[in-house]
């Protein structure tokens, strides 16, 4: 583990008096505070820096420990250890206090260990554990159906129902599956960012879905019968006569799933591009100088 | 019969170690909405996460009730405006690329 300067986190000389450390930390926590820092990763690193080099530096025993330390702090408490039985050994008698399982338990406090309770001796309040915040990618097609996915977070495997027509950037909470509470709370929540790519030809916006089609020239003056895509197969349209170019049909019900609302669907919305035909052969150039005549007249 | 996930302040405050008086405080400014049944007073389940967040506000950085007040506030808007941001940017999908 690389070496932690606990007073450049706190942004303060190793001079600073205990006031100095409490107004650095105040000031540093008020920014970073997870609570004003919703959903963001880096803040929430910084938040923990800032209550570990706190934890350490305000405590004066902590602090004199790891300023004599320093560096060599992973190893500060073997030296220690070694220095303390040579000491007994020496005095082959009783005076020394120290044990190493209090040895240990100050280094696992200090750095990240469960000593919390021991340094209270009353009751201490209970609090619901962190929550989790995760991404979870997934594609247009995917959310097309309600399904089951299987996600591992922070090692634990979580079953998740994912319910048809979930939005892109949407967030669902799922209670209890955070952090485990603090002493004897509630288990904090999870809460799962969505990101939909899509890499259909649809376009989505809300629960509607979008999508451009490419009419021939004559289809669109003449009317007739196409097949076109939706998100669960092909249906046949009708094109009326004169059909303008940009113009919309909606096909009601084929659009996307809605959220949480079994069997509801929004709308398909199509949108009509007419082709003006290219690389025309004589003939068809003779017969639309014919049409352009009769126009004329 | 329709069951209210209530609980009872005094369980609250044993469990969070905090004084009545302060979810007296919370409740007249209007940070958390008490409910009184049959003279005793509770809270709604869904408020304990906003309960939570005001403890630690107020004990971690010590604010006050009229600043948590206004930070409440502030991340409303910021979480309105994010979801707004979401939607948005959803929409423009729909004209880019073509």
């Amino acid at each position: 583990m690389a070496f932690v300067d606990y007073y450049k986190i706190l942004g303060i000389s190793k001079t600073a008096t205990e006031k100095d450390i409490k107004t650095a930390y105040r000031k540093l926590a008020r920014k970073y505070h997870p609570d004003l820092n919703p959903d963001n990763k880096e803040s929430e690193k910084k938040f923990k820096e800032i209550n570990e080099a706190n934890e350490v530096l305000s405590d004066p025993e902590n602090r004199k420990k790891y300023d004599k330390y320093g560096k060599e702090w992973k190893h500060g408490d073997q030296y220690e250890k070694a220095r303390q039985q040579q000491q007994q050994s020496n005095q082959q008698s009783g005076q020394q206090n120290f044990s190493n399982e209090e040895y240990s338990d100050f280094f696992e406090s200090m750095f990240g260990g469960g000593g919390r309770s021991s340094y209270s001796k009353s009751r201490s309040p209970k609090f619901k554990g962190q929550d989790y915040n995760a991404e979870l990618h997934l594609n247009l097609k995917d959310v097309y159906t309600t399904q089951q996915q299987v996600l591992t977070i922070n090692g634990k495997k979580i079953r998740l129902t994912i319910p048809a027509g979930v939005e892109n950037g949407q967030v669902i909470k799922i209670k209890g599956k955070g952090e485990t509470g603090i002493n004897g709370g509630p288990n904090g929540d999870l809460y799962i960012k969505f990101t939909i790519n899509n890499h259909t030809q649809f376009k989505r916006e809300g629960n509607n879905l979008y999508l451009n089609i490419d009419l021939d020239l004559y289809t669109s003056i003449l009317g007739g019968e196409i097949k076109v895509d939706t998100f669960n197969g092909k249906v046949k349209l009708n094109i009326k006569a004169e059909t303008k170019n940009e113009s919309k049909v909606k096909l009601k019900g084929k659009g996307f799933p809605i959220y949480k609302k079994e069997g509801a669907f929004g709308d398909l919305i199509i949108s009509y591009h007419i082709k003006i035909p290219t690389d025309l052969n004589e003939k068809e150039i003779e017969l639309f100088k014919e049409l352009q005549k009769i126009n004329k007249k | 019969m329709n069951e209210k996930p209530l609980i009872s302040t005094q369980t609250l405050c044993y469990n969070y170690n905090i004084e009545i008086s302060f979810v007296d405080a919370l409740n007249k400014m209007g940070l958390i909405q008490i409910e009184i049944i049959a003279q005793e007073q509770f809270i709604h389940q869904d408020q304990i996460s906003d309960l939570e967040k005001i403890i630690r506000l107020h004990n971690e950085l010590n604010v006050n009730l009229e600043g948590i007040d206004v930070v409440f506030n502030l991340l409303k808007k910021e979480r309105e405006l994010r979801e707004e941001l979401n939607a948005l940017k959803n929409r423009l999908r729909l004209y880019e690329n073509d």
